[in-house]
């Protein structure tokens, strides 16, 4: 952390991290890297995306079996909500749960039912909702389908808003906002005629603006076979330059409000959502539904389902089952980024061992202990993973403590 | 013979893919089937068979790979039987039980084998029998057969495993129910895995309740036990071995392991019967039968003719 | 794709032969939906699938099939790190034996490395866009080769 900051003044950037299980711990980097700075709390800006339902749903990066994952996570933003005022501790994220199959009334649901869990985590600790609700986040995927798509958002706002209201008391207005990213969906793309899709992340693009998305990741033409070139992420980036600049779309908030279509479709969405999130609520809460591993069998059987379509030709993709082109286009001739892994690995242990025979191990030993105690006391782990961080612990040692307590989750079969 | 003897002579010196081979051959050859065992045969039988039964959701797999990392370090030989159910309709299978033991996938003293269940009656298969005789044979000392506690297989899991555990779990709506229903009356241990979930004290007393006032399965000399468990966090594995080997004891005193073993053999000599007289059965009804002979017969006679007529085409072609 | 006969005899074959096929993802990387989708694809051709779940290792791979005695083995990489994760299996078939299984990868593969993978004995490799159709094809016909090896067959004097 110390060497990619080096020379840059973190109080005066943000920073984002799209990391899980982790957060705590590079966000306990990033504050004594910032503190070395001499940056005030109240500067350190940025997000942890840290949200672990979403991992055993969709992205499996999970450590820890899932109430642990979720303790950690809501010591995570209460920590922050208590002292780092401009960072936002979660992504309350649907991205990843669209990715892996879901449809979009899965992903809106499944998202929120999340959002509700953590809401719920976080107010049995005795936290006053207005406190913590308007630092949470979402980030949610903009598919193909537009007009759904902008009733998905729409429809999100919505339900959000009511459920900070009406479930949870929520006063200020600033609670019930859903501010939230949105990022192109990158499985709508295709290897075949790359070019197409430039078109299909512009539409992408669009939908989401126009459902009022705070922030957006428009994704590279290349995206589906290799890390992006500049020359792919170039049109990326002024997809949105056009869009924003060019077509005022942006100049009116919810321009599609009162279309008979439109409102009609977010109504159903909406009602659609309502009836997985009773399912959920009657399980006791998403925790529990991901331990019994129903939003993965929902998910595995839409992704499924969505695959015979296409064979079947129910559902057209240009391309691929349509307009089918022999020839393939040069473009995607392309070999890997040539990354020697060997090398990399080298450096790294060399790297470790260097750090282990200049720090105070004894010290480590000590914050260690006293974090694997904090854990099992139930206490707020951040301190104490913050001072083992500053004493040079590393991030695999301190989840390897955490494992020891938690133990690790092996997903239940379900396909 | 020769291939059979070769096969089992390597499974013996430890190849793991002569052993793979040798199961697959019980699935899908009964004639070879039947040479192998009758090799296996000759030797005394002396591993302990364990049968983990429950419904789907109870975290069977979980315990079982708790129980194998315990085993383990008591130096057994463990092997592990997963038997998955298969679709009637496509005749496919998805087998994943062993997901939740792959940690122990490279562990030279651990064999897991995924079985389907292949039938559509439910109930044991015969290879999933047989494997246990060439499991025992080959040197594996516990060998635990994992199914899903659902009518028949629960019958047929009497015959064959020394010792039975039911797992259950908290939350599963009406626990006396499931005991009525039947799935609760064959166990030697209960365990209530998932303990750490809400309601399980619940539970606990409506299975304690049970097993004392229903007096469930109490079978001469050995009263049926309860534990709780949470594979998850490991909690009560220890106690859940001991009282395992306190059963196997007991098992071994009172002279229950060779009754056992005496009913699995006859019980696999059942199913290959069956298998091999359905899979004519079967034949008879593809190659053509006589779409008249519902007019010639009246029904029953229909049947026994049909019989009679496999029977006889047995004899003369030896199957 | 062929016509209603071909799919019927690949149906019957699939029924005769019993063909046992091991999906797994190979790596670290989490992003199971095509295995998932495959695995259920195979299976309702009538096929015994063995799905190990994500995180596997070379060895993991290895031993499962040899315990499951599979006909194939289809491996699943999202993570970029193909190339060597294949290479360690590859070469671990070889040593454990048991190279006469055919492998077959999908995932997010650059053309480019197609070469190299088959060099290493991988036998086909499947690109975005492919069929579960042809997937299901190629196994029945891989699994068909794989009985056909003396290796196989002759198991202790090999």
């Amino acid at each position: 952390m110390e060497t990619i900051f080096d020379g840059i003044d973190m109080g005066s950037v943000t920073t984002n991290m799209t990391i899980n299980p982790p957060a705590p711990v590079l966000l306990a980097m990033y504050v004594a890297t910032a503190e070395k700075q001499s940056v005030p709390y109240d500067k350190i800006g940025g997000t942890t995306q840290n949200d672990p339902l979403k991992e055993f749903i969709a992205q499996k990066s999970y450590v820890f079996p899932p109430e642990p994952s979720v303790k950690v996570a809501m010591d995570v933003i209460e920590w922050s909500v208590k002292n780092l005022p401009k960072w936002n501790p979660i992504s309350i994220s649907g991205y990843h749960i669209r990715e892996a199959g879901a449809t979009a009334v899965q992903e809106l649901a499944f998202t929120i039912a999340d959002g509700i869990e953590y809401v719920r985590h976080l107010i049995n600790r005795g936290l006053d909702v207005d406190e913590f609700a308007p630092r949470l986040s979402f980030f949610f995927d903009s598919h193909i389908n537009f007009f759904e798509e902008i009733a998905k958002f729409r429809a999100a706002r919505r339900m959000w808003a009511y459920i900070m209201k009406e479930w949870f008391n929520a006063k200020k207005p600033r609670s019930m906002w859903m501010r939230f990213h949105t990022q192109t969906a990158g499985v709508s793309l295709t290897a075949q005629q790359p070019f197409n899709n430039i078109i299909r992340t512009t539409i992408e693009a669009l939908a989401a603006v126009l459902g009022g998305t705070q922030s957006l990741h428009t994704n590279s033409l290349d995206e589906p076979f290799r890390v992006p070139s500049e020359f792919a992420a170039k049109i990326a980036l002024r997809t949105q330059q056009i869009i924003a600049y060019e077509t005022g779309v942006a100049d009116t908030v919810d321009p599609l409000a009162g279309s008979y279509y439109v409102e009609w479709l977010t109504d159903e969405i909406e009602e659609r959502a309502w009836r997985y999130i009773d399912r959920i609520e009657r399980m006791g809460g998403m925790t529990e539904a991901v331990r019994r591993g129903y939003p993965q069998r929902e998910i595995t059987d839409a992704s499924y389902k969505f695959q015979r379509d296409v064979e079947e030709g129910r559902r057209y993709i240009v391309g691929v089952n349509t307009f089918v082109e022999e020839e393939e286009e040069e473009i995607r001739n392309v070999p890997l980024l040539d990354i020697n892994q060997e090398e990399i690995e080298r450096r790294q242990v060399e790297r470790l061992k260097k750090l282990r025979s200049e720090r105070d191990n004894s010290a480590v030993e000590y914050s260690l202990r006293e974090l694997k105690n904090a854990a099992r006391r139930d206490e707020n782990l951040m301190p104490y993973i913050l001072e083992a961080v500053k004493k040079y612990a590393t991030l695999g040692e301190i989840m390897n403590a955490l494992k020891e307590v938690y133990g690790i989750w092996v997903e239940p079969p379900i396909y | 013979m020769e291939g059979s003897r070769e096969l089992l002579r390597s499974a013996l010196n430890g190849d793991k893919r002569a052993l793979g081979r040798l199961l697959t051959i019980l699935e899908s050859s009964p004639k070879k089937a039947g040479e192998v065992i009758t090799y296996t045969l000759d030797k005394e039988p002396d591993a302990h068979v364990i049968g983990v039964t429950g419904i789907p959701g109870s975290g069977k797999s979980t315990l079982i790979s708790k129980l194998i990392t315990q085993y383990k370090e008591d130096n057994h030989k463990i092997a592990v039987i997963a038997i998955d159910p298969t679709s009637p309709l496509s005749r496919g299978a998805l087998l994943g039980d062993r997901i939740r033991m792959q940690e122990h996938a490279t562990d030279p003293s651990v064999f897991i084998r995924s079985v389907p269940t292949r039938g559509v009656k439910g109930g044991l298969s015969f290879s999933g029998v047989a494997m246990i005789e060439v499991f025992d044979y080959v040197g594996y000392d516990k060998v635990i057969v994992e199914s899903i506690g659902v009518g028949q297989t629960d019958i047929d899991i009497m015959n064959i495993a020394h010792t039975i555990l039911v797992v259950t779990t908290p939350g599963l709506g009406d626990d006396i129910q499931a005991l009525k229903a039947g799935i609760m009356e064959i166990g030697d241990i209960y365990v209530l895995n998932k303990s750490d979930k809400e309601g399980a004290e619940k539970t606990y007393s409506y299975l304690e309740f049970a097993l004392e006032s229903y007096e469930l399965g109490v079978k001469r000399g050995w009263t049926p036990k309860l534990i709780k468990t949470s594979a998850l966090f490991g909690w009560g594995i220890d106690q859940l071995v001991d009282l395992i080997e306190e059963h196997y004891k007991y098992v071994l005193e009172s002279g229950l392991y060779n009754e056992k073993i005496g009913r699995r053999r006859m019980l696999m000599l059942k199913l290959l019967s069956e298998k091999i007289f359905m899979s004519l059965l079967e034949e008879y009804f593809n190659k053509g039968i006589d779409r008249d002979i519902l007019r010639k017969y009246d029904l029953y006679n229909a049947s026994i003719h049909l019989i009679r007529e496999i029977v006889e085409k047995l004899i003369k072609y030896g199957g | 794709m062929g016509g209603t006969s071909d799919i019927l005899e690949l149906a019957r074959d699939i029924r005769n032969m019993r063909i046992k096929v091991l999906v797994a993802k190979l790596g670290l990387d989490g992003h199971d939906r095509g295995a998932k989708v495959v695995a259920r694809a195979l299976k309702d051709a009538g096929m015994e699938v063995i799905y190990t779940g994500i995180r596997q290792t070379p060895e993991q791979v290895v031993e499962t099939a040899i315990q499951e005695d599979v006909d194939v083995i289809g491996v699943s990489i999202l993570s970029g790190a193909h190339i060597p994760l294949m290479k360690r299996l590859m070469n671990l078939l070889k040593e454990k034996r048991v190279d006469y299984i055919p492998v077959f990868l999908g995932g997010s593969i650059p053309i480019p490395d197609i070469e190299a993978l088959h060099k290493m004995g991988v036998d086909k490799v499947f690109l975005p866009g492919t069929s579960l159709k042809e997937v299901i094809k190629y196994t029945v016909e891989a699994a068909k080769r794989k009985r056909g090896y003396r290796e196989w067959r002759d198991l202790g004097n090999y």
